[in-house]
């Protein structure tokens, strides 16, 4: 036997690997016309790999402190040999994940993959997204810029206009009353220490509730299970279909890491103003424009307050939506799928007209 | 064959069952009780200090009342220029007329440092639109309040700002 082969009988016998392996040999994935919607939470769990990985080399030279984080990041991009590139692909592959969770999100929740025994799978599916814009936002603060200054400081600004626990929370994010040394501090082990352990444990939930409860095959196709009730073999079978897109995913990531490459901007100047036309990252951009068109005032309270306490309620009705349905009696489905559609129209909408004004 | 009479059982020792099950029920939620007590005693004596740490202590910040903005000349009519007052920044506006105006630059909305804006002789927030005017006034967009203004004065070369008394 071969050197491998011989490894590979030798760690079988004490561990039983192949017997460990039997639920995912045995595991089985529908197939219909909907299937390839499937991919999309693979394709998001390689992203956050690609994240782990640049991440740790971006941890050799970075420098967490406002007096040389720009500095390190500067060095990383001109004088370490693709240092560039590596930044770029963790720039990039922070928004590709991102659009993957939200599209993975909209696809379970179009295809109402959310149904009972499924909750907790949504619930721990929408903690994961949650766990990736707060990468997203505290990972913007990192190369301590202009954009990533001024979006921390709305950002936790926002956080501090919440009714009486809101300034807290503000100064437990900063550090203290101002956006300086112990922000980025903080911002720094929340993003390459905390929030990295709480995801890889809720991925590790998600994926076991995937694998209880099989794939969901949506309601539309469950009807005609007679016709369509062939089912693939996920290993190798649909394996090698997410390795498939898994290499699409890597090679967009490439070619956008390539060509755009992530800027550095300016150094953060905590004395100078905002420039004309800052606007924080894509998925932040629907918030932005509708705290922009908030008038001063509604109802005697403050504008922005009314906006953020609806953005709450609204994230709060999405993360219990398999629960509300469920309350909705029969005609959950058609009232969720509404509200879905009203929700996505008015995201897409505001993103626009952020892009279009500013 | 000689038999032997069988001696009558010995009557068992009456015991009241539900007697012993309500007392051994009271002797278990009693443990329960302290087991749960001495529990989160030392979960709370363990979290207090951590949440405790993670707040950060409050600086005791002394509140600038006057600060150097700029020089005499440094400013041509209509322009501005941002200075740091105390820990937060602050506006300089020279008028067109040669009048000196100072305000607050952290907008009432969501905290973004404002400018001013030549064109249109406001004071502008790029964050989410909002508008002051020189007096410091919200006239347009979102912020829900005016900015706080401050007195200029000009002692030889030097432009002075000063926080008002009533601020």
């Amino acid at each position: 036997m071969a050197g491998p082969a011989v490894l590979w009988e030798w760690i079988d016998e004490r561990v039983n690997v192949r017997e460990l392996l039997t639920p995912l040999m045995e595991k089985t994935v529908p197939r219909h016309r909907f299937s390839h919607w499937y991919l999309l939470g693979g394709v998001t769990l390689f992203l956050f790999g690609v994240q782990v990985c640049t991440g740790l080399l971006l941890l050799l030279y970075y420098r967490p402190s406002t007096t040389e984080a720009y500095e390190s990041l500067r060095y990383i991009t001109n004088r370490v040999e693709f240092g560039w590139l590596v930044r770029s692909l963790h720039s990039w592959s922070a928004n590709l994940m991102i659009f993957m969770a939200f599209a993975h999100m909209f696809s379970v929740a179009f295809l109402r993959a959310y149904r009972k025994p499924r909750e907790l799978t949504w619930i721990s599916g929408m903690v994961l997204l949650f766990l990736c814009l707060g990468f997203g936002f505290s990972g913007y603060l990192l190369p301590w810029n202009t954009l990533s200054f001024f979006a921390t400081k709305v950002g936790t600004e926002v956080a501090g206009r919440v009714p009486i626990v809101g300034h807290p929370t503000m100064v437990f994010l900063r550090g203290g009353e101002d956006i300086g040394s112990a922000t980025l501090a903080r911002f720094f082990s929340l993003h390459v220490v905390i929030l990295p352990a709480l995801t890889v444990g809720m991925v590790l939930l998600h994926l076991l509730l995937v694998q209880k409860f099989g794939m969901s095959v949506p309601p539309s196709v469950e009807k005609h299970r007679s016709r369509f009730g062939n089912e693939v073999r996920f290993f190798p079978n649909y394996f090698l279909r997410d390795v498939m897109a898994w290499s699409v995913a890597f090679a967009a990531l490439l070619i956008l890491a390539t060509l755009y490459p992530a800027e550095l901007g300016k150094k953060a100047d905590p004395f100078a103003s905002a420039p004309a036309g800052i606007k924080p990252e894509w998925y932040f951009l629907a918030q932005f424009q509708t705290l922009r068109l908030l008038p001063a005032t509604i109802l005697h309270l403050d504008g922005e307050v009314i906006g953020i306490l609806g953005f709450g309620l609204a994230g709060a009705a999405w993360l219990g939506l398999p629960l509300l349905e469920a309350r909705l009696g029969k005609n959950g489905g058609r009232w969720t799928r509404v509200a879905m559609l009203a929700g996505l129209v008015y995201l897409a909408s505001m993103t626009l007209y952020a892009y279009l004004t500013t | 064959m000689v038999t032997r009479p069988v001696a009558a059982p010995a009557p068992t020792p009456t015991c009241d069952r539900s007697d012993v099950s309500a007392k051994t029920k009271s002797r278990r939620s009693l443990l329960r009780l302290l087991m749960g007590g001495s529990l989160a005693a030392v979960w709370t004596s363990l979290i207090y200090p951590m949440v405790r740490y993670l707040i950060p202590p409050a600086e005791a910040s002394a509140t600038t009342t006057e600060t150097l903005a700029a020089a005499v000349g440094e400013l041509k009519p209509n322009s501005a220029k941002t200075f740091r007052f105390g820990s937060h920044p602050a506006l300089l506006v020279r008028l067109g007329n040669g009048e000196y105006r100072s305000m607050s630059a952290v907008c009432t909305h969501l905290g973004c440092t404002v400018q001013y804006q030549p064109d249109t002789q406001q004071v502008w927030c790029p964050c989410h639109n909002g508008r002051y005017d020189l007096t410091g006034r919200n006239i347009q967009g979102p912020p829900p309040r005016p900015l706080l203004t401050y007195d200029v004065k000009v002692h030889g070369e030097e432009i002075h700002v000063n926080r008002r008394q009533d601020a």
